[in-house]
């Protein structure tokens, strides 16, 4: 398998950029070394100012090790002292104080979760109907998809604060409309996806059909909607990370709702930067199982519809 | 109520108008009527709701309102231009696209380092990576140099992937056509493989193109001098000042289309011989 | 006619290793082509005839034996360009006019200006494509596309033309033609021509000399010298000469498929 014959050279260079990695920390976190040694009146040989930049509190760039340290902390070691100390309490209660602790990593990773799982569900949904209807009625296809195709090319994100605010000030607010933002972000890529998947099938195909001569339901439901899959899911792929990326800049703009975003938002407040990267890492890790997961229904499904590759 | 009445009304013909062109004998000029007359009803049947509906302009401000904070707010909407795009997304798009570029031409020469490289280029492409504009801005501060650093982390791997995967398009018979002239490295690279690769780097370029606009507008969510687009959206959402908020985005929005226009004609004009600028 | 070898194989192998074992593609060829000929290689798929050509191109590397190219090795000859290679598509560069295709290695190869604007002209003539030099090659219909490759094979004057199925993915009428125009070509430019084919009647027709290949392992069968005149036209495919040869070609690759049972 092809991931087999990568493993050798994508580890190398997985190693090359954490050896970078810790060689950039030393750099960015010299001057910080530098001055704490120049005010205490000291000089630091290399190894002291390799061992320092490596273990600063508040880092320009933390190392793998400290941000690695970070998450354990706020994730396993605070769900490990939440769940013992609710000692004999029932596991819903033991639950709900994990997912409850603020400091969690797990909650705010769940709070973001939950925007972008339900924006993506119900930008996907709305993408797939307005594919559909593009694809059967000409006058849709004619006015509305110029319009789809043009507002990739506009920065949606840009929006998100705007559409924060405003929600919030009718009273709206946690959820809903970080979940809209994620809806408007992964509904594009599923529109233009669909519609060309929807119109994949060749003329060969189609001229087959009208011999029979099928309903527009039964090409649709028969030929179209199969041959759409393998695009569907390209689409999911890029959707699902875009609604990830839109629930975290909502929570990047009001942080008071928690979420990754806002934890990210909070470090950089109080300059604990640490934490700024324990979020970001964490959110990363997120994107690359959301991802993954949709690769893997991908997968099973192409294998049972018989599409190779 | 009546503004209500009229809006419905404006949709109806609308629709009327668009389902009647659809009728007609297929053409290039349906899309762009038909796209028209939609984004004109929308614009007007907005102005009738909100004003219908007694909606606070505060929330929703209705087009001409935006239109008149448009008309007053130019010098601030051209100044946020210049900090943003000019010097924020060129600037890093320019750097981000060069330093691709730059490495997928050394990483041509080694199988070894394609492989390695290709698999975290693409993981690293689906990260939200826009996460780190607050880092950026801490270690580059608050003025546009950031915002072109958030840039060139955004459209740095999609652009490397792209090339990448370009450098690898012109099929093996064309090489083994620039073996038997005894062709060296350089020859073949751009006497075949650039211009071979050209359809793949474009398509890296105009996904960078987006990138670029979104990643220096929300970067500037995080620290900017008191100019900017992103600066702009942000602070007017704050107060409240949503007309000022909807002019800057329409300027946004302009900018992105341009922008994405402009590198989708360079390459029509570079491209020229691929089917599909030939359709 | 000079009888002067220009390649020569002897006892030539190649052999690679796949997951099913390992595949002879060529074991044991012995093979001589004079200066002048027009040798035509024909056989069933997996019988070596490509890749022999691709050896001699340099484009493989033979496991076993030896074989020279105007008493060099091919890839000594290939560095002093000692031949053109014509692939089974014409393989133009879509962004490039047809004059400029047929420039390709005459820039590459370092050709002065001057000299590539009059060898351009002059191979087009050859190939009866002059007035196209500025025109795509998505504007050329397939055959010409291939005449244009043909022509691009021809431009720097290589005495050796290597042709690997040329004319396969065209109809026959077009390839009729083509085949009428090559023999006038060669005529012309009395170059030394090594031809893929899978068509026994364009082997009988254009060749002075037809090797009969058959597969597992990749071998010559046999080498027959055609008895026809060099200067032949179409209709000498109706002859009772032509035919017979045609006939001892095609028993030949039947002897070949019967070794292997």
């Amino acid at each position: 398998m092809k991931m087999m014959r990568n493993f050798v050279p994508v580890l190398t260079v997985t190693l090359v950029i954490f050896a970078l990695w810790y060689a950039f920390a030393i750099v960015l976190n010299k001057n910080w070394a530098y001055d704490k040694a120049t005010r205490g009146g000291y000089e630091l040989s290399f190894t002291e100012l390799v061992a320092d930049t490596w273990t600063q509190k508040k880092p320009l760039l933390p190392t793998p090790d400290q941000v690695a340290v970070e998450i354990w902390a706020s994730t396993g070691t605070a769900a490990i002292s939440k769940w013992t100390r609710a000692e004999g309490r029932s596991i819903s209660y033991k639950l709900s104080k994990v997912f409850g602790d603020k400091k969690s990593l797990i909650r705010h990773a769940w709070i973001t979760l939950s925007a972008t799982l339900m924006g993506f569900v119900f930008g996907t949904g709305l993408g797939i109907l307005l594919a559909v209807g593009i694809v059967h009625n000409k006058a849709m296809d004619n006015s509305v998809m110029p319009w789809v195709i043009t507002s990739q090319t506009i920065p949606i994100l840009a929006l998100a604060p705007m559409i924060i605010v405003v929600l919030n000030a009718i009273g709206i607010s946690g959820l809903v409309p970080k979940a809209i933002i994620s809806a408007y972000l992964s509904f594009f890529p599923v529109v233009v996806g669909m519609v060309k998947g929807l119109r994949s099938p060749d003329s060969m195909q189609l001229d087959q059909m009208r011999t029979w001569f099928a309903s527009k339901s039964q090409v649709f439901w028969k030929l179209r909607l199969p041959s759409s899959v393998p695009y569907l899911f390209t689409s999911l792929k890029i959707g699902v990370a875009a609604s990830l990326v839109g629930a975290i800049v909502g929570e990047l703009t009001i942080s008071q709702d928690g979420g990754l975003g806002a934890r990210m938002l909070q470090g950089n407040y109080y300059g604990t930067t640490i934490l700024i990267w324990a979020a970001l890492i964490f959110a990363a890790a997120m994107a690359a199982i959301l991802v993954s997961s949709v690769g893997l229904v991908e997968r099973i499904t192409k294998k049972r519809m018989g599409f190779v590759g | 109520m009546s503004m209500i009445i009229a809006a419905l009304a404006v949709w109806i013909v609308g629709i009327g108008i668009n389902i009647w062109i659809a009728r007609q004998k297929p053409g290039r000029w349906q899309s762009i009527v038909s796209a028209t007359v939609f984004g004109i009803t929308l614009v007007i049947i907005w102005e009738l709701v909100v004003r219908g509906t007694g909606i606070s302009p505060v929330i929703l401000p209705p087009p001409s309102m935006i239109a008149v904070a448009f008309a007053r707010s130019t010098d601030i909407l051209a100044a946020d231009f210049v900090q943003t795009f000019m010097k924020g997304v060129l600037t890093g798009y320019a750097m981000g696209c060069g330093a691709a570029f730059l490495t997928a031409l050394a990483i041509d020469r080694s199988d070894f380092l394609k492989r390695g490289l290709l698999p975290i280029g693409n993981f690293v492409a689906a990260l939200p990576i826009i996460g780190m504009a607050p880092i950026l801005v801490m270690w580059f501060g608050f003025d546009w140099q950031s915002k072109a650093a958030v840039v060139v982390i955004m459209i740095y791997f999609p652009v490397l992937v792209n090339t990448v995967q370009g450098l690898d398009a012109a099929d093996k018979m064309q090489k083994d056509l620039m073996y038997t002239y005894a062709a060296d490295y350089w020859q073949s690279l751009l006497k075949l493989r650039l211009p071979a690769a050209a359809p793949f780097i474009f398509n890296g370029l105009k996904i960078a193109s987006t990138l670029a606009l979104i990643g220096a507008i929300v970067a500037e969510f995080f620290g900017s001098p008191i100019v900017g687009m992103g600066f702009r959206i942000s602070t007017g959402a704050g107060r409240l000042e949503l007309d000022l908020v909807w002019a800057e985005i329409v300027v946004a929005a302009i900018a992105g289309s341009a922008f994405y226009g402009i590198v989708a004609l360079i390459e029509r004009k570079a491209t020229f011989w691929h089917p599909s600028q030939r359709k | 006619m000079a009888n002067e070898t220009v390649i020569k194989a002897e006892k030539l192998s190649l052999t690679f290793e796949t997951n099913d074992g390992p595949v002879h593609a060529l074991k044991d060829v012995d093979l001589t082509i004079n200066k002048g000929d027009f040798v035509s290689f024909i056989g069933p798929s997996g019988c070596g005839k490509t890749t022999f050509l691709r050896v001699l191109a340099d484009l493989e590397q033979p496991t076993g034996g030896v074989v020279s190219v105007n008493g060099m090795t091919p890839r000594e000859a290939r560095r002093k360009r000692a031949y053109g290679f014509v692939f089974q598509a014409a393989g133009l560069y879509p962004w490039r006019t047809i004059g400029g295709n047929i420039r390709l290695p005459l820039e590459i190869m370092g050709i002065p200006k001057a000299e590539q604007k009059q060898l351009v002209e002059e191979v087009l003539d050859l190939v009866h494509l002059e007035g196209f030099a500025n025109k795509f090659p998505w504007q050329l219909s397939g055959g010409m596309q291939q005449r244009a490759s043909i022509a691009r094979a021809l431009a720097f004057h290589a005495d050796i033309l290597l042709m690997d199925e040329p004319f396969g993915a065209l109809d026959e009428i077009v390839r009729d033609h083509l085949n009428e125009q090559l023999l006038e070509l060669w005529a012309k430019t009395n170059k030394t021509i090594g031809f893929v084919t899978h068509s026994i009647p364009e082997a009988v027709y254009l060749s002075t000399k037809i090797v009969v290949m058959s597969p597992r392992p990749g071998r010559v069968t046999e080498v027959i010298d055609s008895p026809l005149p060099r200067e032949r036209s179409l209709d000498i495919r109706e002859t009772p000469a032509f035919l017979e040869l045609a006939h001892r070609v095609r028993e030949g690759l039947r002897a070949g498929h019967e070794d292997d049972a």
